[in-house]
């Protein structure tokens, strides 16, 4: 079992030998590869955004990273360095190697039309969501993904704390900007993110913003 | 809280049976039918899935269920919704105050880890049982697989949260006779395990039984306690009903 209380790390990687960068704009989705050995961070430029991001094997994408199962094998809920995602196989995915916000939420979702309808307003099913983004990414990809694959996700940035009476709280963000975590990929893997677009919930300031990915790779570090 | 719910009138009563420790099943059942679970040992433990009868693509939803009414965990009022915003089942009595919805369940390799192999050939029906399993079997009879299996309730444990996030397995939680009433919102695939929790801390592999009892309820009426519980439970029982204009 790792920890689960947040854990600052700061990366030695430096960002001008990445092999890849791009600032993925509120609002949009990103389907990518990231092969076993590389490094992904992922970057809250502005602060206070969510990141919802689910990871597949590349090569079975029956096998996804499991929340449950996560949270099973460290003992706790949250994610921060030192933190090993596991697939519903058991098996580890990613390991946080470096984290400089600390606290990753694993049971708050991606928000849905539908489930937008249900927290707000009946009327709010028009409004852009996460879950959207996932679906338009898959169905523009050969990567045979498909709804029942859209499993519980992580929130990177986003603070949802368990109180000790049962209850789920939406916090301000323990992130800010330039606030960064940074994953070692233990296979090869599909990189599933939807960059939340989410306007009904005070955790973003009611302003989503940019994040950035940057990969390095294995000979690159 | 009491200790027991109040006996279910006989002329309501569909069927009963019951779960052993660590074994599993499943049904297909319509709206309007309540489940009564009661616990037939202390520390029970039931997993359980939901997947709409109709189209399964449509399915229990954790992440949804627990931000939309703010808890981590169910008792009566809760309403487990779908990822389509939909009242799947609610939570309409409980004599316990808490059922754990975090979706931990324990896997072959855990439960070889912890209590030690026990299988058919020495064992026979006596073998020990993985809760994931279990539900695997039982969705594949719908043709659903592993990318299907989602995170289940797992009814009568009782999982805490500390301020760093680590989990509290609440020993002793449930008692011999404690039972909650979990209404069908929607034609269901109901999914069960009746295999231990995996962060339940006996050495010893001995999970209870568990009774399970169908009983004619009628959907949500209009005044239904889960209706008001949350207006997130009342909206998505409200989805519901538009799903069945009939």
């Amino acid at each position: 079992m790792s920890a689960t209380a947040i854990c600052i790390q700061e990366s030695p990687l430096d960002p001008a030998r990445a092999i890849y960068s791009t600032v993925l704009p509120a609002g949009e989705p990103w389907l990518h590869e990231v092969k076993q050995g590389q490094t992904l961070r992922i970057v809250d430029l502005d602060g206070n955004q969510a990141a919802d991001v689910i990871f597949y094997n590349r090569h079975d994408t029956d096998e996804h990273y499991s929340a449950t199962d996560t949270i099973l094998q460290q003992g706790g809920l949250y994610l921060t360095t030192g933190s090993v995602l596991a697939s519903n196989e058991g098996r580890p995915m990613l390991t946080i190697v470096a984290d400089t916000c600390g606290r990753h939420d694993t049971i708050g979702g991606a928000c849905a039309a539908e489930s937008n309808m249900v927290r707000y307003a009946l009327n709010k099913k028009f409004m852009h969501s996460c879950r959207d983004n996932y679906l338009l990414a898959i169905q523009h990809s050969d990567s045979g993904l498909t709804k029942a694959d859209l499993v519980p996700n992580v929130n990177f940035f986003m603070n949802v704390p368990v109180t000790a009476d049962g209850d789920l709280k939406f916090d301000d963000g323990v992130s800010g900007p330039g606030k960064y975590v940074e994953l070692r990929a233990e296979m090869d893997l599909w990189v599933l993110v939807s960059n939340c677009p989410q306007l009904n919930n005070p955790c973003n300031a009611y302003n989503p913003t940019p994040v950035q990915f940057l990969i390095w790779d294995t000979a690159g570090q | 809280m009491t200790a027991l719910l109040p006996a279910l009138p006989a002329a309501t009563l569909l069927w009963e049976e019951t779960v052993p420790g660590g074994c599993h099943w499943s049904w297909t059942l319509p709206r309007g039918v309540t489940l009564r679970l009661t616990a037939r040992g202390d520390g029970a433990n039931l997993s359980l899935v939901l997947y709409n009868a109709r189209q399964p693509l449509e399915r229990y939803n954790m992440p949804d269920s627990l931000k939309s009414q703010h808890t981590a965990h169910y008792t009566r009022g809760h309403v487990l919704m779908s990822d389509m915003g939909r009242a799947m089942a609610s939570i309409t009595a409980d004599s316990l105050g808490w059922h754990d919805p975090l979706g931990l369940l324990l896997d072959a390799g855990r439960l070889h880890d912890k209590y030690g192999e026990h299988a058919y050939q020495q064992h026979r029906n006596g073998m020990y049982r993985a809760g994931k399993d279990g539900l695997l079997i039982e969705i594949g009879k719908y043709g659903l697989t592993r990318r299907d299996l989602v995170a289940p309730v797992n009814f009568f444990s009782k999982v805490r949260v500390d301020g760093e996030g680590r989990f509290l397995f609440e020993a002793g939680h449930a008692r011999a006779g404690h039972a909650v009433d979990l209404r069908l919102d929607m034609d269901v695939i109901v999914a069960v395990s009746a295999a231990p929790h995996p962060l339940d801390p006996r050495p010893d592999y001995a999970p209870a039984a568990v009774g399970i009892s169908a009983w004619r309820s009628g959907p949500a009426a209009a005044d239904d306690y889960c209706r008001t519980f949350r207006a997130e439970g009342g909206r998505a029982l409200q989805l519901t009903d538009l799903y069945y204009p009939f």
